[in-house]
């Protein structure tokens, strides 16, 4: 496939064009919202059906093959966040705060641009190895935690908020949801799985639809957020953009390195390329109470997760596919 | 009926401060509390609602010492960081006992 073809096939996706229209209905001012519990209802099925297949899978792949890879996302989860928080301090002059801040953003993983990632992959014949929702929850919180750590020591204030939040997010809907269903998966197996695989296999319909809605939403707070992007200033503009590629080149690099096949090195990729906007939103700002949210929401949401979906796994696959031929 | 005048203490603060804020209380001498979520703006802005969740109004009736020593709290730890406000009142309760 052309690279041309792949951007197309990429854009022209349900994924892209559902949040596309909720940008769009926050632009012309619509009415229109997805109700709060909606939207909550549909963020624990699709995190739980992950960690249910990934659990699954987990039994078939066994330690040996998941080890290096493994360890190759550990290491991701610990220099995203430290690249993230020297360019905004060196290069960006941002303060302690905000660089730590966006560090535990850009350290820890977005969910949704994994699952739009395997989406894609799937699309263009490379299926990602089985495993990768164990690598999901393993990338979601080291970032975070190192970044807040960084940010305790530099500005000298360990935040009496500090253990609090340790715990928030080990306990979060993500993790709990993530490792309880890998936990599930690999205990009742393909017998199990065979059940209940109607409902929440995440190649099915129903999965798909939920991503759909689910993403409609993302664009709806991306829309809200847009106005924003003028009072972030040139260089988060740029750095939305191009720390995506050099941490998706990186996390594709090392996947290759480790082992995966081209849709696991993408995959993978594109985690370590992803913020999160879940996870370490609340944790920053209980934290880090002087840095800035219009930063790292802005960065994270509107700039970083659209490039993703529409540019960015794309590039990262056509890495991937340069590095393993 | 008897009443007696005590303080109602309420708390407009972003929603990630509820947890926080409902144990501080507690340990100040809040002997329960009320939590609602709310909606708004204020002089930050949107700033406070730029994070997923709507704010939380939290409500107690303390006595007047304990009140004083809560907006106190609130004043010295939240306010130059957070989305946050708070304000007092007297109001006039049955069964005063319960609340100091």
């Amino acid at each position: 496939m052309q690279l041309s073809e792949v951007f197309q096939s990429s854009l022209l996706s349900p994924i892209p064009l559902a949040f596309a229209l909720g940008v769009t209905a926050k632009l012309v001012r619509s009415e229109f919202s997805l109700p709060r519990d909606i939207y909550a209802g549909l963020s624990i099925y699709l995190l739980f059906a992950l960690g249910l297949k990934g659990g699954v899978e987990l039994v078939h792949a066994g330690l040996t093959s998941i080890a290096r890879p493994a360890a190759a996302t550990l290491l991701l989860g610990c220099l995203t966040p430290l690249t993230t928080y020297l360019v905004l301090r060196r290069l960006g002059r941002f303060s302690i705060a905000d660089s730590a801040g966006m560090a535990a953003h850009y350290g820890s993983v977005s969910a949704v641009t994994y699952i739009a990632a395997v989406t894609f992959t799937r699309s263009v014949g490379a299926d990602p190895e089985g495993f990768m929702p164990t690598l999901l929850a393993l990338l979601e919180s080291p970032g975070i935690h190192i970044a807040l750590a960084i940010g305790a020591v530099k500005t000298a204030a360990p935040g009496r908020a500090t253990m609090h939040v340790l715990h928030e997010v080990l306990t979060a809907r993500t993790m709990v949801l993530l490792v309880g269903g890998l936990l599930i998966g690999a205990a009742m197996g393909e017998r199990g799985w065979s059940g209940i695989e109607a409902f929440y296999d995440p190649k099915g319909a129903i999965f798909k639809g939920a991503l759909t809605l689910f993403i409609m939403e993302m664009g709806l707070v991306a829309g809200s957020r847009l106005g924003d992007l003028a009072r972030v200033g040139p260089f988060l503009l740029g750095f939305g953009v191009i720390m995506p590629v050099l941490h998706g080149a990186l996390g594709a690099w090392l996947g290759h390195i480790a082992g995966l096949s081209v849709g696991g090195a993408t995959v993978l990729g594109a985690m370590a390329a992803s913020a999160s906007y879940i996870a370490a939103p609340p944790a920053v700002r209980v934290t880090l109470p002087e840095a800035n949210p219009t930063y790292y929401l802005t960065s994270a949401l509107a700039i970083t997760f659209p490039f993703n979906i529409v540019v960015g796994i794309p590039l990262y696959y056509e890495f991937a596919r340069w590095l393993a031929s | 009926m008897q009443t007696v005048t005590l303080t109602l203490v309420t708390i407009i603060a972003e929603p990630v401060l509820e947890e926080m804020l409902t144990r501080e209380l507690r340990h100040l001498g809040a002997r329960g509390f009320t939590v609602t979520e709310s909606r708004g703006e204020g002089s930050r802005d949107l700033r406070a609602g730029s994070l997923p969740g709507q704010n939380v109004r939290i409500e107690l009736i303390v006595s007047p010492m304990v009140a004083r020593a809560m907006l106190e709290h609130v004043a010295t730890h939240y306010f130059a960081q957070y989305a946050v406000i708070v304000f007092s009142q007297p109001v006039e309760v049955v069964r005063g006992e319960k609340y100091v």
